[in-house]
This record gives structure tokens, sequence and C-alpha cells, in this order.
């Protein structure tokens, strides 16, 4: 169960690689420094490509939340 | 920060050859690295207007492609196809429209995967600053015309130009697809 409130969600269910990480690139440029940005996938994959994608960026992935077929990132921009 | 710069090369025109660059290049220049794909020979058609619309994918000469049918027409049928045949017998190949069939189920299972289609990759380039090369001498070659090609490309270059932009970046790399 998360416990952070994000300041937006994107919700990029049902889309493979590597739209997940384009569409996260995207959305995390609207956010101010600080901000969380929760993004909701069903691709496996994403689950390396989210942490790869911080690593490289250096936004921090705050947690990672699998529930119900659904992986949750919380990033929260640098 | 050192320039890090990655180039990709697209030489082949078929649907399945067209997606790993333009995955990769979208990808890495949303992780912020200078990207650049080349299009030459038959990769051309990856940003040509009208045959960027009709790439295809052939079974005949790709004994690795497996027999996979579309969720929507996955049933008993098609199943028991699936389990027969480890993929299309190489002789359908030479069956007239056969390719065309073919083609045409894998944009099915694309799209019913979720998976993006050629022309919003190439979006997805764009809006990601993935500058867009293509070749001049195959262009001359095919006839292919600037204007025949999508806009936003950068102009045509020569080998000379793409390998200078590449080699002037502290950290180049080149992957050829």
């Amino acid at each position: 169960m998360a416990t952070i409130t994000p300041d937006k969600t994107l919700d990029a269910s049902g889309l493979n690689c590597p739209l997940p990480v384009l569409k996260t690139k995207k959305a995390i440029e609207s956010l101010q420094s600080g901000q969380v940005l929760e993004v909701i996938t069903t691709d496996p994959g994403a689950k390396a490509d989210i942490p790869a994608f911080c690593n490289r960026t250096g936004h921090q992935l705050l947690e990672t939340v699998e529930e119900g077929g659904k992986i949750i990132f919380y990033l929260k921009k640098k | 920060m050192a320039t890090e710069r990655l180039a990709i090369i697209a030489t082949k025109g078929t649907l399945d050859m067209a997606y790993p660059p333009l995955i990769l290049a979208s990808t890495a220049a949303s992780l912020g690295i200078e990207t650049a794909v080349f299009f030459t020979f038959y990769g051309l058609n990856i940003i040509h207007k009208k045959r960027m619309h009709e790439l295809k994918i052939a079974p005949i000469g790709n004994p690795a492609m497996p027999m996979a049918f579309p969720p929507s027409m996955q049933n008993p049928i098609t199943n028991t196809i699936s389990s027969i045949f480890p993929g299309p017998p190489q002789i359908m190949g030479v069956i007239p429209g056969m390719t065309d069939l073919m083609s045409f189920m894998m944009k099915k299972t694309i799209k019913e995967h979720g998976v993006a289609d050629i022309p919003e990759l190439l979006e997805a380039c764009k809006e990601a600053e993935v500058k867009l090369i293509p070749c001049q001498m195959t262009m001359e070659l095919f006839g292919y015309k600037y204007e025949d090609l999508i806009e936003g490309l950068e102009p045509p270059a020569g080998a000379a130009t793409f390998i200078n932009y590449v080699i002037e970046a502290d950290k180049p790399m080149i992957i050829f697809v």
C-alpha cells in the first residue's frame, strides 16, 4: 500500500517498451524539482527500465509497488 | 558534462527491422544522450512518407518467425495450428499474398500487445530531438526525393558527415542495425 501522495499520475497501462520510459520522461519534465510522479505500468520490462531511467537521469525512485498485475513507481524529480 | 553521442545506422526496410533503431534512438534520447539515426539503403523506407505505411515482414527466408496469432484471433483452431507448427512453413512463403497476410497479422499482433507502431515511434524520436538523417547516396540510387520523405529530417548527408558527427563527441557509440 502506497503512502506517497503524487503530484502527478501517468497511467501507462497496456503500453510496452519503449513507451513507458518515453512517457515517463515527458511527464516528469512538466513537474518542478522535488515533486513526485506516479507511473502505473503493466509492462514487465518496465520493472528494470524505469529504475535504469532514474539511474541515468538522476531522478530518485522512491518506491515500487506491485499489485494486481500492475507495477507502480514513485519518482521524485531531481 | 562530456558529450555522449549514440549513432544508429538503419539499413533494413522490413517491419521487424524498423523497430530496433527507433526504439533504441527514442529511448537513448530520453535518457539524455545525443542521438542520431542514419537511414541508408532499405532503411530509407522507414522514413519514406508512403512506404513507411507499407513495411512488410516475409515468412520466406525467416525460419525464426513464430506461429503467433494476434490475441483476438486465438481460438482452439489457431492454438492447435500454433502447437503443431513452430512457425509458418517456408514453402508457404511462395504463395501469392502470403507476405501481405503475415504483415497484416504482425501489425495486428503489435497493436493488440500495446506496442507502438512505426509512425508513433518516429514521432517519439522527433519529440526527443533525435536527429534523423537520410543517406544522400542511397536516396539518389533509389530515386527518392527529399520531399518523398517525412517532415522533420536533417538534410541528406554522406558517410563522412555522419562519421564526423559521431566521432567528435567525447563518448561516441555506433550501433549498426
